[in-house]
């Protein structure tokens, strides 16, 4: 099996009803669950019923998903106060199992699911399989880690109630993934993009490739770019897709994207997506980047009404080419909290990738930003890793080759930036979120 | 018969016991290193070096996880005498042959000097033409005295 093309792909989509619903039906589809869902947490959370009642709106304000701008947002911040079970709009007894993600800033964001809200995660999940190409006669070799975080159990999910095999290696030891993948002729792989990349870079040097049976990788959870998703099918001859999702919401399952790769298709019968203006709250128009928020339409363990994600994208309504309605979010530009300022200029990680990638000459995407302040002046310092191919032992040559990075990061950023050429496979590698950004200011 | 030679040429990052390590790992790969020079910019250091065999050099460095990389240069054989070199220098340049680096040291008799040009087999002609003896490749990789 291998990488198919566009023009020989043959979609498959496991619930057309909903995926390709008109906007009327869904809207009203919507109004129906969210009319039920507001009344639901006004009363059995007393959080939301207080945070109703400060705003001023009652259960009954709320009569279809045109009126969701009425409510009040929940926050990270929230979930930490009323951590662990204090969102919960069931009795505890009824919570069939938690997952989380653990905060940089000690205490860990979890979520509770009830039995209902597992079949509905693994039946999104399958969704987002299916538009990989995904059949009952398919091995999903599961790389993403299991436990908490939701990675290994959401793709699990999604194995079982698509049908198909899953196998639960988790992250790590990477030769012993490539062993499995081989032996069990898995026929697709599901790992974050870094991780991807680096599983396919060890592949190649293990000269494997030609026998593995893969033919798509589902690779989410952390913001990558079409050029690093370009690298990563041409190594392993697949196609691979982006999946969304955070542990608050569901898990991944939350979003997808099609062979046409634009956009990820929200499952906006369960998860009512808006894009807004980060300053000021106020919708962006159909196109324009801001804050992602999320309702939970059909979530009974622990509803979230405008959770505010803060990824920032924009999402489109129109029908896709693959015959789905479902609107599509663009690909992150970041989150608000990965950003960094530098000299009064945001920058995001994957502008650097998409630089570093447009140059191509053999800088591998592997880097790390390293931000400094140095006399009261911010400095960015970016590590990148100098390929085989592009080496050569004339100084002359390399200096050239890192004026054209700092000239094109320059470009991407709008900030100067200085430029360090490294040893081939010196800058770690990650087998989970890959680190890119190193901050020495203490801000 | 060819004069022209491989050099084992590694990408040195500025950190602490990098060099050390190299020369550790060829040592240990039983690679005899009979000439070396070692080039710096602020941030980066290049080792280029004449060693007993460069394709096992090369090797034993790429699997220690370094970059190592051969080069095709010429080792010329330098007389003790005053203007040598400028003759060799004269001969390369009327040829429009560029040299891109240079590393000499004299030891004995003669002085030896490795020079890594845009065209190694026409700067070796030009030499040879003018009266010049360059190093063999065997002779290089175990008797250039530098």
């Amino acid at each position: 099996m291998a990488k198919i093309s566009l023009e020989n792909w043959s979609e498959k989509i496991r619930d057309p009803e909903i995926e390709c619903m008109s906007r009327e039906e869904m809207k009203a589809l919507q109004s129906e669950k969210l009319v039920k869902q507001v009344k639901n947490v006004y009363e059995n959370v007393a959080f939301y019923r207080k945070k109703m009642d400060e705003a001023g709106v009652k259960p009954e304000d709320i009569r279809s998903i045109d009126d969701i701008g009425k409510l009040p947002f929940t926050t990270k911040e929230d979930l930490r106060e009323n951590y662990p079970f204090g969102l919960l709009a069931v009795p505890q007894s009824k919570i069939a199992r938690v997952q989380g993600t653990s905060g940089t800033t000690g205490k860990l964001t979890l979520a509770s699911y009830t039995e209902k809200d597992v079949d509905v995660w693994g039946e999104c999940v399958a969704r987002a399989l299916t538009m990989a190409g995904l059949t009952e006669e398919d091995k999903l070799h599961v790389c993403y880690g299991y436990g908490l975080f939701t990675g290994g159990m959401g793709l699990d999910l999604g194995a079982r109630a698509l049908g198909c095999m899953s196998i639960p290696m988790s992250s790590g030891n990477t030769q012993r993934q490539l062993m499995c993948m081989e032996d069990f002729g898995a026929t697709a792989f599901a790992c974050t993009p870094s991780y991807a990349m680096y599983l396919a870079e060890a592949a190649k040097e293990a000269g494997v490739v030609e026998r593995l049976q893969l033919k798509a990788g589902i690779n989410g959870a952390e913001p990558w770019t079409d050029e690093m998703r370009h690298q990563i099918e041409d190594t392993l001859n697949v196609n691979c897709f982006d999946i969304y999702g955070l542990c608050e919401i569901t898990g991944p399952g939350v979003a997808c994207d099609c062979i046409h790769h634009k956009g990820l298709h929200v499952y906006e019968d369960h998860f009512f997506p808006e894009v807004l203006n980060p300053v000021d709250h106020t919708p962006c128009a159909e196109g324009e980047t801001g804050e992602l928020v999320f309702t939970t339409l059909s979530k009974e363990g622990m509803p979230l009404i405008r959770y505010r994600t803060k990824d920032l994208t924009s999402i489109e309504y129109g029908k896709c080419e693959c015959g789905r309605t479902l609107p599509r979010i663009q690909k992150f530009t970041g989150r608000t909290d990965d950003m960094k300022v530098i000299r009064g200029v945001n920058v995001f990680p994957t502008q650097v990738e998409a630089a570093l990638l447009s140059i191509g000459e053999g800088v591998a995407p592997h880097y790390m930003m390293v931000v400094d302040r140095e006399n009261n002046l911010d400095v960015l310092t970016v590590m990148v890793e100098v390929d085989e191919k592009y080496f050569s032992d004339e100084i002359r040559k390399l200096e050239a080759l890192k004026k054209k990075i700092e000239l094109a990061l320059k470009q991407a950023l709008g900030v100067a930036v200085k430029v360090k050429l490294c040893e081939p496979k010196s800058i770690q590698r990650s087998e989970g979120k890959a680190k890119r950004v190193i901050d020495n200011r203490n801000l | 018969m060819s004069y022209t030679i491989n050099q084992l040429s590694v990408f040195l990052e500025n950190k602490e016991g990098r060099l050390d390590s190299v020369l550790k790992t060829l040592g240990a790969g039983d690679v005899n290193i009979v000439a070396l020079s070692l080039a710096d910019s602020s941030e980066y250091g290049m080792l280029r070096m004449i060693v007993s065999e460069p394709e096992k050099g090369v090797m034993v460095l790429k699997e220690a996880g370094y970059m190592a990389m051969l080069t095709e240069v010429i080792a010329l054989r330098v007389p003790h005498a005053a203007g040598s070199l400028s003759k060799a220098m004269h001969a390369i340049m009327e040829t429009g042959v560029n040299i891109e680096y240079m590393y000499a040291f004299a030891n004995g008799e003669d002085a030896s000097a490795v020079l890594k040009c845009n065209d190694a087999e026409k700067a070796a002609e030009a030499l040879r033409k003018s009266g010049f003896d360059l190093y063999e490749a065997d002779e290089a990789y175990h008797k250039v005295v530098i």
